[in-house]
């Protein structure tokens, strides 16, 4: 435990993939290397990717890779299923058009499993992050499927958050207006040779000119080319690719990036705390075999979860 | 506290484009297995696949070869993951292998197993189970 922190500050792929794997079980002790490296982070440029499984993320995660490859960066990528890390056939389309960065030396591409408990997930992404960043990646992509709460607090870690859409889902407009339209800095219409790109673009634009951003960032609206069209893809994959730059330029020069950052930290202190408050109650809770009579009580209505967790509370405030 | 969840990379190699079995498997292993399941998909290179699984820090690599290649395939992605030092790995098979080569490239240490056409899900399971409780594999930094 002791030296993996440093063999990931020297930018070891092995111990970094292996701090990860522990960050993903939850084992105990994973701490101990991420107080190694935490210091050394804050330097990479963390890019969120979301929209509904099918918008063409991947194809889209993959080009931007090349982009930034070609400008000689270094990339790290991390994929995360909040259902699982399952890649295979039609189930949650195919990541692996990205394998043909397998063996860059200068991508790290990781897929991430999401199991645990509540905000687990929020957290081992913000962890992973540190991993990447301490190996000294330049840009990190999160990639994120669907929409939901739990999306949002992934991408909650980045500084550069990407909304895709493709035309012809009806309700992704819906979802947005409940929910991701606050977190998105680019909307992407992929996919824009398909019928409905324009009217799709033509709604996303009007909800982008009633919205009211940091700074005064206007949130731009960019079309991608089909995928089977090589060439135009990697263009307006290329403007992509300036306007997250652009992005991030705009975060320093208006200081925003210091107040991201701020609420970034926060959260994640507020994380560590969870997890170092709250876990031991439960452990010792469920060591005890106390909880489960304690969910007996609740069933039978002896008790309500409140007054219960009051008592809890004061059992162990000065305990821990 | 926490218990490992086994994390394993099925892969199928160059031109050899039947997969029917694998995603089979691959479902398998994460629904009754309740295992992380990554399939690295058709036509992958096996520099790929050993550069995924030093990467994703998986327990276990399988692969799957149905068009007689085996005999180059397996003590080659055996280099890759020692080189990769990621040998510890132990590389599982299956597809369409005939005994002796089964015999022959375990008694190489290319695979630690190889499962014949018909194999049950099951089983494969309990033989993931078994081989890493036995200590081979996913060690622990």
């Amino acid at each position: 435990m002791k030296e993996l922190g440093q063999k990931v500050l020297a930018g070891n792929v092995r111990s970094a993939s292996r701090l990860i794997r522990n960050l993903e079980d939850q084992i105990p002790g994973t701490h101990v290397a991420m107080q190694q490296i935490f210091t050394k982070t804050g330097n990479a440029h963390v890019i969120g990717i979301t929209g509904a499984p099918g918008a063409g993320k991947s194809t889209l995660t993959d080009e931007l890779v090349y982009s930034w490859r070609q400008r000689n960066k270094t990339v790290g990528v991390l994929a995360v299923d909040p259902t699982s890390p399952f890649t295979g056939g039609a189930l949650l389309g195919d990541r692996i058009r990205m394998l043909r960065h397998a063996e860059d030396k200068g991508v790290f591409l990781r897929s991430l499993a999401t199991r645990g408990s509540m905000g687990g997930i929020s957290k081992a992404v913000g962890e992973a992050i540190h991993v990447m960043d301490a190996m000294g990646k330049d840009t990190i992509i999160v990639e994120t499927v669907g929409v939901g709460q739990q999306e949002v607090e992934i991408i909650n870690h980045a500084h550069t958050v990407i909304v895709v859409l493709v035309p012809g889902m009806g309700d992704e407009i819906q979802a947005l207006k409940a929910g991701l339209m606050e977190i998105a800095d680019i909307f992407i219409i992929n996919k824009a040779d398909r019928d409905g790109a324009a009217s799709l673009y033509k709604e996303v634009s009007n909800m982008v000119h009633m919205s009211v951003t940091e700074g005064g960032w206007e949130i731009p609206v960019l079309l991608v080319e089909s995928v089977q069209e090589p060439k135009k893809f990697a263009e307006s994959v290329s403007v992509v690719c300036d306007k997250i730059e652009d992005h991030y330029r705009f975060l320093m020069d208006n200081n925003l990036l210091s107040e991201r950052l701020r609420r970034k930290t926060a959260a994640e202190f507020n994380e560590a705390l969870w997890g170092a408050i709250l876990q031991p109650v439960l452990n010792d809770l469920d060591a005890g075999g106390e909880m489960e009579k304690m969910v007996d009580q609740l069933l039978k209505k002896e008790i309500d979860p409140y007054t219960l967790a009051a008592e809890v509370a004061v059992r162990y405030k000065n305990k821990v | 506290m926490n218990k490992r969840a086994i994390k394993i990379l099925l892969a199928k190699a160059g031109m050899d484009n039947q997969d029917k079995e694998i995603r089979i498997l691959a479902r398998g292993l994460r629904e009754q297995g309740g295992m992380d399941v990554i399939y690295t998909g058709l036509y992958c290179s096996l520099e790929e696949i050993a550069a995924t699984a030093l990467r994703e820090a998986v327990d276990l690599v399988g692969l799957f070869v149905h068009n007689g290649s085996h005999l180059d395939l397996y003590p080659r992605l055996h280099e890759l993951l020692v080189a990769q030092n990621v040998g510890h790995v132990p590389v599982f098979g299956g597809g369409l292998i005939p005994e002796r080569h089964r015999q022959e490239l375990k008694a190489q240490g290319a695979v630690t197993e190889i499962f014949g056409p018909g194999t049950s899900t099951g089983s494969i399971i309990a033989w993931i189970n078994q081989v890493l409780t036995a200590g081979e594999g996913g060690e622990i930094v």
